[in-house]
């Protein structure tokens, strides 16, 4: 199952290296990072997608927790949330399928950057299942490149700020793990 | 006044506390080690860097307070790799510095640079590269906190030799706050409840205690634990000492090399109650068969540790020693309930005791060595080990009475670890006696340090159990690999440990034949300085009882 991570960081060097570092020393699966300075030009935060079942995602939440550069982190898998991914992608295209290309680029209301006689650059944002559908609509054209950014999410409810995230921190280790064994 | 941040480090480990030093300089640490020159701080030279790094375990270990290494950048910061990674699976507080090169040329592949924070990343539980002198003095101080609090660690600081020379003023921060790290102290009251009453409900109930416990300073609570309720008490090796093996009570240690009732009682109990410890393979055998009749409670500081491998049915976050406060107002005697239990463990000690032989014509076995070492110290010395046979045996045939009596590499198994950490404990515990038992292999990894030893007249009796191979890695090639004995037998190349233990200026004496045993162990002991005793043993012996690999705990061969 896929779950996306929200986990708030001191905005130090080498943080990303130790949130990568963990990842690859456990085992753990990551499926994409982004990450970005916050309100508090001191926190980063890092929006993390990795999937794996509900035990490797409790270890996954807890050794990122164990992190001292880390100051809080979210599962936001079941909660009401925004998740958005950016995609930049150039297509060949020229004065005869432009016109085509155009109408998928409406459709998903994406935005041409950029206009060459042989190619167009798109700029399209939406969840990673529009970016994916939308790719998979211009392949036909021609792909000439492709890149996305990772999902980045924010919840629309849930607090997860860092007034609340102080005394919030490793809450979910304190919850009772009660669960049967077999 | 303004200080440099060489003369600001050294301050600063002063105010902290520090009294020993265990290092070796070089180029870019040059700066600290000239302002360590005036210190009252006390360096202990080493021969190799893994050695110092040991020596802090070690001194960490038997204090409970944080030991401290201090090394010059590039291959010195590498050499101190294998004793972080040793402390850092133990969960001592060890404080590594390390000198760096200059903050403009990290990264341009300078003379002994590396990317020591890079490299220590995973096997330290944090790390610091010092990049401006004024962030020195709070660096140093978290550093400390970090490493002692929580879960303890080692913790690393990388200061660039610029940075050393840079001045600013003198401020020790009174307090310390990391906005990101607050170690839960307190359990839950809910859960502890919920754990009392699984303990009032169970009928055959068993204690596993492990080096958290120690780490906690919990000696008290779990003696007040098992006295109050009778249940049983099993400790893993970094456990012992807890709880004093000679009580009745005790099921001494569980495992791999675990007495077979421990492992019978773990295995047949209806609650397993674990404290401080972490569910290791060499603890479980096959995961999947481990404690099958058992509700688990699960106590320990580090969530992270909880359900990691072990699914439990009550889980308590928080220092133990904390915890078992609460808990023990809330249990009650057990004695009556556990009667047939009681009964039962008894007639498996009687059945399947520890057991050896020492035949008056026949090579010394390393067991009765070691059973003598505990008869002739009361079982009150401290114990360090390196790893394989000899550590097995020492957990099994030393009777551990006293936390931090028993130092040894359990989780990353660190062959020569043994010596370097006796001569940290030694520093520790002043007047009070430190013996390594030792394997040739083993304490060939770290020999160099005969001269550290003999230098500061560090009193260490160092018995080196010499059965001439890594005797584990025999056994198990004896057992599983047909005895095939691939890359084992150290006997054509071993040296005469006597002659080099007299050349670096530590005595030597040397035992083969039964009858010396006892006299020579008291020669030993009776010597003010450091001896290494060379102990000729039988070369062929196993370690028993044995669950192999991917076993169920109760699936032992004993055949001892």
């Amino acid at each position: 199952m896929v779950h996306v991570l929200s986990a708030l960081v001191e905005n130090h060097f080498g943080v990303l290296a130790r949130v990568s570092g963990l990842f690859s020393a456990r085992g753990f699966n990551i499926d994409s990072l982004a990450v970005g300075e916050t309100e508090d030009p001191t926190i980063s935060r890092m929006t993390i997608v990795v999937h794996g079942n509900e035990r490797v995602l409790d270890q996954i939440m807890k050794q990122l927790s164990k992190l001292i550069d880390i100051i809080h982190v979210e599962d936001l898998t079941g909660y009401e949330s925004i998740e958005r991914e950016l995609l930049l992608i150039k297509i060949s295209a020229n004065a005869t399928n432009r016109a085509n290309v155009m109408q998928i680029v409406n459709t998903f209301r994406g935005k041409v950057v950029d206009l060459s006689p042989k190619s167009l650059a798109i700029e399209v944002t939406g969840t990673k299942s529009k970016v994916d559908a939308i790719i998979e609509l211009l392949r036909p054209f021609g792909i000439i490149e492709v890149v996305r950014t990772g999902t980045i999410a924010l919840a629309r409810k849930l607090e997860l700020k860092l007034s609340a995230s102080r005394t919030g921190k490793k809450k979910s280790a304190k919850k009772k793990t009660s669960k049967s064994r077999q | 006044m303004k200080l440099k941040g060489a003369k600001i480090m050294i301050k600063c480990l002063e105010d902290l506390g520090v009294e020993y030093v265990f290092g070796l300089p070089g180029g870019a640490i040059l700066p600290t080690f000239d302002a360590l020159y005036d210190s009252k701080l006390k360096l202990i030279l080493v021969r190799h860097e893994q050695g110092a790094s040991h020596m802090a375990d070690g001194y960490a270990r038997a204090t409970g307070k944080p030991g401290v290494c201090m090394v010059t950048s590039g291959p010195g910061a590498t050499n101190t790799v294998t004793g972080l990674a040793t402390a850092y699976m133990d969960s001592v507080p060890v404080i590594c510095i390390t000198g760096q090169v200059a903050t403009h040329a990290i990264g341009s592949d300078a003379f002994q640079e590396a990317d020591v924070v890079g490299v220590t990343r995973p096997v330290t539980k944090h790390n610091y590269l010092v990049k401006d002198v004024n962030d020195l003095t709070r660096i140093m101080r978290e550093a400390f906190y970090v490493a002692t609090s929580g879960r303890p660690g080692p913790v690393l600081i990388d200061f660039p030799v610029d940075v050393s020379r840079a001045e600013t003023e003198y401020v020790f921060p009174e307090k310390v706050s990391i906005r990101s790290y607050n170690p839960v102290l307190e359990g839950n009251d809910d859960d502890i409840k919920c754990a009392a009453e699984l303990i009032r409900k169970s009928k055959r109930p068993c204690l596993y205690v492990g080096g958290g416990a120690i780490g906690s300073g919990a000696r008290k609570e779990v003696i007040e634990l098992v006295e109050k309720t009778g249940i049983p008490i099993t400790t893993t090796v970094l456990g012992l000492g807890i709880f004093p093996e000679t009580h009745t009570s005790s099921l001494r240690m569980l495992g791999m090399h675990g007495t077979v009732y421990a492992n019978y009682s773990v295995q047949k109990s209806d609650l397993l109650i674990a404290v401080g410890a972490r569910f290791d393979d060499r603890v479980t055998g096959k995961i999947d068969l481990f404690a099958p009749h058992a509700k688990i409670i699960h106590m320990d500081i580090d969530p992270s540790s909880i359900a990691k491998t072990v699914q439990v049915d009550v889980s308590i976050v928080g220092d133990v020693k904390h915890i078992l406060k609460k808990l023990n107002r809330l249990v009650s005697d057990k004695r009556k309930a556990m009667k047939p239990w009681l009964k039962q463990i008894e007639e498996w000690k009687q059945k399947h005791p520890l057991r050896y032989t020492q035949p008056d014509n026949e090579k010394l076995r390393q067991q009765f060595i070691i059973d003598k070492i505990g008869e002739i110290t009361n079982h009150k010395a401290v114990v360090t080990t390196g790893v394989g046979q000899h550590q097995m045996w020492a957990a099994q045939w030393y009777k551990f009475t006293a936390p931090r009596s028993m130092i040894t590499s359990g989780g990353l198994g660190t062959m020569g670890f043994g010596f370097p950490s006796a001569i940290g404990a030694q520093l520790g515990r002043p007047g009070e006696p430190v013996i390594c038992i030792d394997g040739d292999g083993s304490f060939q990894m770290t020999m160099c340090e005969l001269v550290t030893a003999a230098y500061y007249k560090i009193p260490v009796k160092v018995f080196i159990l010499d059965n001439a191979y890594l005797g584990m890695v025999r056994q198990w090639q004896e057992l599983f690999y047909e005895h095939r004995y691939s890359g084992v037998d150290l006997g054509p190349s071993n040296p005469d440990f006597v002659a080099l233990a007299e050349s670096c200026g530590v005595k030597g004496l040397r035992m083969e034949k039964k009858d010396e045993v006892v006299s020579v162990i008291k020669q030993a002991l009776a010597h003010e300085g450091p001896v290494v005793i060379h102990c000729v043993c039988a070369k062929q012996d196993n370690v028993y009882p044995m669950v192999p690999t991917g076993q169920a705990l109760d699936s032992v061969l004993d055949m001892a």
